[in-house]
C-alpha cells in the first residue's frame, strides 16, 4: 500500500518485474519499497523449512527478502531486495523454491520442523557411510539453500582503485554528517562513505525535527554545503566491507547496478583506503524479539516499518500492532498512525511503563503466543488472551550498535547494561578509530548530537588539525531505554531466532544440552548468524538465551568474532581486471612478432609466451614438426629464443667473491672471456638452479639463471649481498629484459654468425673456443656480446643484443641462414635436444635432489665457502645408495616409455617398497629413432647396461628399460668443440 | 616428500594488508614485499667453524616463531629490493621498528671483529 500523499509519488515512475509480473514503483525507491507498496506480502522461502517469508528489514541486515537479480549470465542470487535500488526494466525472482513462491512443494519440509533440530542430518544420515556423498549431501544441499548462480561467466566488468584519505567517515547518519562538517572545515581531506544511494541514514526514516526542520531536510541541506567543498569527497553506494591493519580499509561502490543499462562503465569498484583516522558512524541495528512463529509474513521490524513509512510512503498493511520492549517501538505507533495505518495495539513487555500516548490501546508487560496466518499475518494472541486481527506487526527487540567493523580490528565490544547493548570497547581509539552516534552506543538524537561535537572536537584538536567553533544543533528531545526481555515461548511452537538459517529457540536449547555452548560452538553447532545477514538482527537473542540456560550474564558469554565482508562481495569484485587472460602479465619474448608470423605455436612458460614449435606447411602432428627441427638443427643450424632466461649483470671489486658464495663451484678463477657453468645450492643443501656465468672484465660477470627461477635467484643474491655481505663491494641488476639472447646451434652455427659479426672479428675455433665469450658489434655497429655455449650438444653460440633489436637480428639471422637451410625451433626442440644430450633441467632440478644426485658432488667446492656447502655433506646424501641421475631406453626400442614412471628391479613387484628411481624427463629422439629418459636410480653409474621395469600404474604401462649414460649424442663432446 | 612452495594466491594478497616504512621509501604498501620469516638468518654461522654442522642445521631449520614481538625479514621486490628487518607484532600486526637488513648486518660483522 502506498501513502499518497507521499512526495515519492511525485516523482518518475518506474516499471519492474517481479516473479514474471509487472509492477510499479517511483524512482527512489528499493525493490523492497516497491514490493510492500505493491502489496507483495511472501517475497522467499526460508533455507531449511521452506517457509514462506517477507521483508523483514529495510537494510543490509535483511534475513529473508533475498531475490534473484539480472537475466541469463547476468542474474545474481542472494541479493537483499532491501538493498537493491529501484531501475526501469529491473528483473527479480524469488529462489529456493520448487512450484511457485506462494505454493512451494518443499514446504512440506516444514511439517517435519520439530525434528529437525540443529545437527539433524548429520546425526540422521550416518548409514551407510558410502550414501553420503552419492545420495545424501545432493539431495539435502538441493532442499535447503540459497539463490541458484547462472553457473556462466560473470560477464560483468569490475574495477580496482586507491584512496588517500586524513579522515574516513563511515556513515552519512546526523552522526556522521555532523563529524564530516566539522571536520571539513579543519581542512583535512575527509572520504565520506555511505552504503545507501541515499545520503542521511535514518535521518531519512524518521519523523523528527533539527534545528527546527524536518530531519530529512536538515541531511540534505547538509550534504549540498558538503559537495561544495574540495576537501570532502562522497561516495554513496559505496559499503565499508571490512577494516584490516595500519588503516587500511575495503570498500565496495556499485557503480551500474542501478542503471538499466551499464554499458562501457564497470558494474562495481573495489576500493582500497589508506585513511589516517576512521570515524565509524555506521549506525545501529534493530533486534528482533523471540516469539512463537514470528517468522510470518507482514512481521518487520520496527525501525523498519517506518523507514517504509516515512522515506518510501509505502507499508504492508492497514491495521498494525507494535511488540517491543524498549521506547522506540512506540515511535512506529505514531508514525503510523500518522500516514494513516490504524494501530490497534501496542504491545511492551515493560511492566512499570507509562504509555507515551493514549491514541492507541496499550498492553504493558504483555506479550505475544502466537501468530496466524500462513502467507502473511492475520491474527496475533497475547499472553492475557487477547486476540487481534491485524496484517502488520512492528517489532522492536532494541538497538545494537553496528560493531562489525571494530570487531574486524580485534576489538573486543563491551556490553552496555543501561542501553542492553554490545558497544565498541574504549581501546578502539588507539587502532585509530572514533565510533560516534548510535554506532558508539548512543541512541536517543539529542545526547548523540552533542556527544557528536564533543567527541569530534576533542579528536580534531588531538591530532592537531585546526579547531573552528562548534555551532549549536537543537532538535526532538528523546528518550531510550529497554528491557532484557529477548524471549517468549508456548508450547511446542517454533520462535526463531535467526530467521535466515531457521534457526530456533529450541536448537539453541539443543546446543545447550549436547554441550555447545561457548559462542563459538554454538554458531558453528547450530549456524546461528553464519548466513548471508551474518546474523545482524538475531545474535544478541541467541546469545541471551544461551546466557540464560548457562546462568550466566550475558557481558560474560561474549560475542563472537566478525570477520571481513561486513556485506557480500562479488568475487569478480576482488578480482578486478585480473581475470581470464588478464589474470596475470604476458610477457613476450623479442622475436615474437616474427615468430607469429612464421606461424609458431605458443606455450605458456611462467608469464612468458614462448614459441613451442614452428609447424610447416603439411605437417599434421607437433611430433613432425619437432623432429624435423631437431634433425635440422643437429645436420645444419638452428636458432631458438632464449631471452627468457634470466639474466643477472654483476659487478664490483667483490663480484668474484660473492660468485663463489652463491654458486656451490668456484668462480673466481674463471679468466676474462670465458664461461663457466654453475650449479646453485639452498642453504639446505638441495640443488636449486644452474646456468652459466660469464666474465667480462676483473670486476663484471653477466649470470643466467633458468627461466622460472629468474625472479628466485636474484631474490636470493640480493639476500646474500646485502645480509651476508654487507661489506663487499658488489652491485647487481636484473637484466632479462634489456638483452634479447638467441641460440644458434648446429654444424653451420660458426659459418652463419660469421656472416653477421662485424669485421674483423674471427670466430675460428682457435680464437673463439668452446666457453669463450666476447663482446662485439653486429650488422654494421650493433652492439653484442657473443657466447660459445651449448644446451643442444651442437656447436653452437648465444648471442645477445639490446632488447629493441631482438626481433630483426632473428629476422637477419634466419635471412643469413637461407643457405644453410636454417630453421627456427622452440621449446620442444630444444628440450628433445638437451635431453639427448644429457642436460639437466627444471624436471631434474626439481627441489628434492641434490649435487650428488645430479652426479655433481665434485663440483661443489671443499676449499672455501658457499651457499648450501655445509649441510650438502649431510650423511643421509652422501649414502652409498643415492639415486643418481642416468640414461634410460626401452629395450624394445619401437615401445614409448612415460614421464613419472617408477623404475623397480626386473622381477620385484611394482610396490612402493620395491621403488629405485623414477623417469623425470622423457622425448622421442629423431636422431636416434626411439624413445629416451632421464631419470634417477639408486646408484645408477654402477648399474649400466641393467634392465629395469619403468612402471607407470596411472597408464597401466610397464615397460622394460636399460641404464645406460644420460649423454645419449657425443658423449665425449667432440661436436661441441668443433 | 616434496616441499611445499610459498604460494602467494591474488585474492589472498587482497587481505594481507600492513603498511612498513620502509626507512628510506617511507610508507609502502606490504603488498609491494615478499615475506622471508625469523631474521636469525642474518646469523650465518661460520662454515668451517666448530660444531658447524649442528650450527647450520639450528641455522636452517630452528626458526622461531613467537606469538608477540617478532624480527623477520621483509624484501621490497615490487620497490628499491632492499631486505629490511621488520619488527613486528605477530598478534596486533603493530610494527614496532623496520631497518635495513644491511645496516644491521654490518653492525653484526663490526661487532665481530
Amino acid at each position: 500500500m502506498r501513502n499518497i500523499r507521499h512526495p515519492i509519488v511525485r516523482g518518475k515512475k518506474i516499471t519492474f518485474t517481479f516473479n514474471g509480473k509487472r509492477m510499479r514503483g517511483f524512482q527512489g525507491d528499493t525493490l523492497a519499497s516497491a514490493l510492500i507498496a505493491n502489496n507483495v506480502k511472501v517475497v522467499g522461502r526460508s533455507f531449511k523449512y521452506h517457509r514462506p517469508r517477507g521483508i523483514f528489514s529495510a537494510g543490509s541486515e535483511e534475513p529473508n527478502a533475498l531475490v534473484e537479480i539480472g537475466r541469463g549470465a547476468y542474474q545474481e542470487p542472494n541479493t537483499k531486495a532491501t538493498t537493491v535500488e529501484l531501475f526501469d526494466g529491473l528483473v527479480a525472482n524469488s529462489q529456493n523454491y520448487r512450484g511457485t513462491v506462494n505454493f512451494d512443494l518443499m514446504a512440506i519440509i516444514g511439517l517435519f520442523s520439530r525434528f529437525l533440530g540443529a545437527g539433524f542430518y548429520y546425526k540422521t544420515f550416518m548409514w551407510p557411510k558410502s550414501f553420503w556423498e552419492k545420495i545424501y549431501e545432493p539431495a539435502i544441499r538441493s532442499s535447503a539453500g540459497l539463490g541458484r548462480l547462472s553457473m556462466k561467466p560473470d560477464p560483468s566488468r569490475y574495477d580496482k582503485g586507491f584512496l588517500h584519505c586524513d579522515f574516513l567517515i563511515v556513515g552519512s547518519g546526523v552522526s556522521g554528517l555532523i563529524a564530516a562538517e566539522q571536520i571539513a572545515n579543519s581542512g583535512a581531506r575527509v572520504l565520506f562513505l555511505e552504503e545507501d544511494f541515499k545520503t542521511g541514514g535514518r535521518l531519512n526514516s524518521e519523523d523528527l525535527i533539527i534545528n527546527q526542520i524536518p530531519c530529512s531536510e536538515w541531511a540534505e541541506k547538509c550534504v549540498t554545503r558538503l559537495k561544495k567543498l574540495e576537501n570532502v569527497r562522497i561516495l554513496t553506494r559505496t559499503s565499508l566491507y571490512g577494516s584490516f591493519d595500519h588503516g587500511i580499509y575495503g570498500a565496495l561502490e556499485k557503480k551500474t547496478d542501478h542503471l538499466s543499462k551499464n554499458q562501457d562503465k564497470p558494474r562495481q569498484i573495489l576500493w582500497k583506503i589508506y585513511a589516517k583516522h576512521c570515524v565509524l558512524a555506521s549506525g545501529a541495528v534493530e533486534r528482533s524479539i523471540v516469539f512463537p512463529n514470528n517468522d510470518r509474513p507482514g512481521i518487520m521490524l520496527s525501525g523498519a516499518v517506518r523507514t517504509y513509512a516515512n522515506r518510501f510512503g509505502s507499508s504492508f498493511g492497514k491495521t498494525a500492532a507494535v511488540f517491543t520492549n524498549n521506547d522506540d517501538g512506540w515511535k512506529t505507533a505514531n508514525d503510523l498512525s500518522n500516514i494513516g495505518v490504524k494501530v490497534v495495539g501496542v504491545i511492551d513487555t515493560r511492566k512499570n511503563i507509562k504509555p507515551p500516548s493514549d491514541k492507541y490501546p496499550s498492553y504493558t508487560n504483555n506479550s505475544i503466543v502466537d501468530t496466524f496466518g500462513r502467507k502473511g499475518i492475520t491474527r496475533i494472541k497475547l499472553k492475557t488472551g487477547k486476540i487481534l486481527k491485524i496484517d502488520l506487526l512492528a517489532v522492536s527487540g532494541g538497538w545494537g550498535s553496528n560493531v562489525h567493523l571494530t570487531c574486524h580490528k580485534g576489538d573486543k565490544p563491551r556490553w552496555d547494561e543501561n542501553l542492553l547493548n554490545f558497544a565498541p570497547s574504549k581501546d578502539i581509539g588507539k587502532q585509530n578509530i572514533t565510533p560516534v552516534g548510535a554506532a558508539k552506543g548512543i541512541f536517543a538524537l539529542d545526547k548523540l548530537i552533542v556527544d557528536t561535537q564533543k567527541t569530534i572536537s576533542k579528536l580534531i584538536k588531538d591530532l592537531g588539525y585546526k579547531l573552528s567553533p562548534t555551532i549549536p544543533i537543537t532538535s526532538s528531545k528523546e528518550k531510550y531505554s529497554c528491557a532484557p526481555d529477548w524471549y517468549f515461548s508456548f508450547g511446542k511452537k517454533s520462535a526463531w531466532v535467526d530467521l535466515q538459517n531457521d534457526v530456533t529457540k529450541k536448537d539453541i536449547e539443543l546446543s545447550f544440552k549436547e554441550g555447545f555452548r561457548s559462542v563459538e560452538h554454538l554458531k558453528r553447532y547450530t549456524t546461528l548468524g553464519m548466513a548471508t545477514d551474518q546474523g545482524k538482527t538475531s545474535n544478541v537473542l541467541g546469545l541471551a538465551i544461551m546466557s540464560d540456560l548457562e546462568k550466566k550474564h550475558i557481558s560474560e558469554l561474549g560475542t563472537t568474532v566478525f570477520r571481513p565482508p561486513y556485506v557480500p562481495v562479488a568475487i569478480g569484485a576482488l578480482a578486478g581486471r585480473s581475470r581470464g587472460k588478464d589474470f596475470k602479465p604476458i610477457r613476450l619474448t623479442p622475436s615474437h612478432n616474427f615468430a607469429q608470423k612464421l606461424g609458431a605455436v605458443f606455450v605458456e612458460a611462467g608469464n612468458w609466451l614462448r614459441a613451442q614449435w614452428f609447424p610447416k606447411e603439411g605437417e599434421r602432428t607437433w611430433r613432425e614438426s619437432v623432429d624435423r627441427e631437431v634433425l635440422q638443427t643437429r645436420r645444419s643450424v638452428g636458432i631458438c629464443d632464449v631471452t627468457t632466461l634470466g639474466k643477472i649483470d654483476i659487478q664490483g671489486r667483490d663480484a668474484a667473491e660473492f660468485l663463489n658464495m652463491v654458486y656451490a663451484n668456484a668462480f673466481a678463477k674463471l679468466p676474462i672471456n670465458k664461461v663457466r657453468y654453475g650449479l646453485m645450492l639452498r642453504e639446505d643443501g638441495i640443488s636449486y638452479d644452474d646456468g652459466t656465468t660469464a666474465r667480462f672484465s676483473e670486476t663484471h660477470f653477466v649470470m643466467t639463471t633458468t627461466t622460472a627461477n629468474a625472479v628466485l635467484v636474484y631474490r636470493n643474491l640480493e639476500f646474500v649481498r646485502q645480509c651476508l655481505m654487507p661489506d663487499h663491494d658488489i652491485h647487481l641488476i636484473s637484466t632479462t629484459d634489456s638483452w634479447a639472447q638467441f641460440a644458434v646451434a648446429g654444424p653451420n652455427s660458426r659459418k652463419l654468425l660469421q656472416k653477421v659479426v662485424d669485421k674483423p672479428k674471427d670466430l675460428s675455433n682457435e680464437k673463439f673456443p668452446f666457453m669463450a665469450c666476447t663482446e662485439l658489434t653486429i650488422c654494421g655497429g650493433v652492439s653484442a656480446r657473443l657466447f660459445r655455449i651449448s644446451f643442444s650438444g651442437e656447436l653452437a653460440y648465444e648471442i645477445a643484443v639490446p632488447t629493441q633489436y631482438g626481433n630483426s637480428l632473428f629476422k637477419t639471422l634466419l635471412v643469413a641462414g637461407k643457405e644453410f637451410n636454417a630453421i627456427p625451433y622452440g621449446t620442444e626442440a630444444l628440450g628433445v635436444m638437451r635431453i639427448e644430450k644429457g642436460h639437466a633441467a627444471g624436471n631434474e632440478l626439481n627441489g628434492q635432489t641434490t649435487a650428488q644426485n645430479l652426479g655433481m658432488s665434485k663440483l661443489i667446492s671443499k676449499k672455501s665457502d658457499c651457499i648450501g656447502n655445509k649441510l650438502s655433506e649431510r650423511p643421509e646424501f652422501n649414502k652409498s645408495d643415492i639415486k643418481i641421475m642416468m640414461g634410460f631406453q626401452p629395450t624394445n626400442k619401437s615401445q614409448s616409455i612415460e614421464a613419472g614412471s617408477h623404475l623397480i628391479k626386473m622381477g620385484a613387484k611394482p610396490v612402493l617398497e620395491n621403488d629405485e628411481g623414477w623417469l623425470s624427463s622423457v622425448a622421442f629422439s629423431p636422431i636416434l629413432g626411439h624413445s629416451i629418459a632421464l631419470g634417477f636410480i639408486k646408484r645408477g653409474d654402477l648399474r649400466l647396461g641393467e634392465k629395469v621395469l619403468a612402471v607407470n600404474p596411472l597408464k597401466n604401462k610397464k615397460v622394460e628399460v636399460e641404464i645406460v649414460s644420460p649423454h645419449f649424442i657425443d658423449p665425449e663432446g667432440v661436436k661441441l668443440r668443433a | 616428500m616434496k616441499k611445499a612452495k610459498a604460494t602467494n594466491p591474488i585474492c589472498i594478497r587482497e587481505l594481507r594488508i600492513m603498511i612498513i616504512k620502509h626507512p628510506l621509501l617511507g610508507p609502502r604498501d606490504s603488498s609491494e614485499f615478499v615475506y622471508k620469516g625469523d631474521a636469525s638468518l642474518l646469523d650465518r654461522p661460520k662454515w668451517n667453524g666448530q660444531k658447524s654442522e649442528k650450527k647450520f642445521y639450528e641455522y636452517g631449520y630452528l626458526r622461531k616463531n613467537p606469538a608477540g614481538s617478532h624480527r623477520e625479514l621483509w624484501y621490497h621486490e615490487q620497490g628499491d629490493r632492499s631486505w629490511l628487518v621488520v619488527t613486528r607484532n605477530t598478534i596486533s600486526h603493530e610494527i614496532e621498528k623496520v631497518e635495513l637488513a644491511r645496516d644491521i648486518a654490518r653492525k653484526k660483522k663490526a661487532k665481530a671483529k
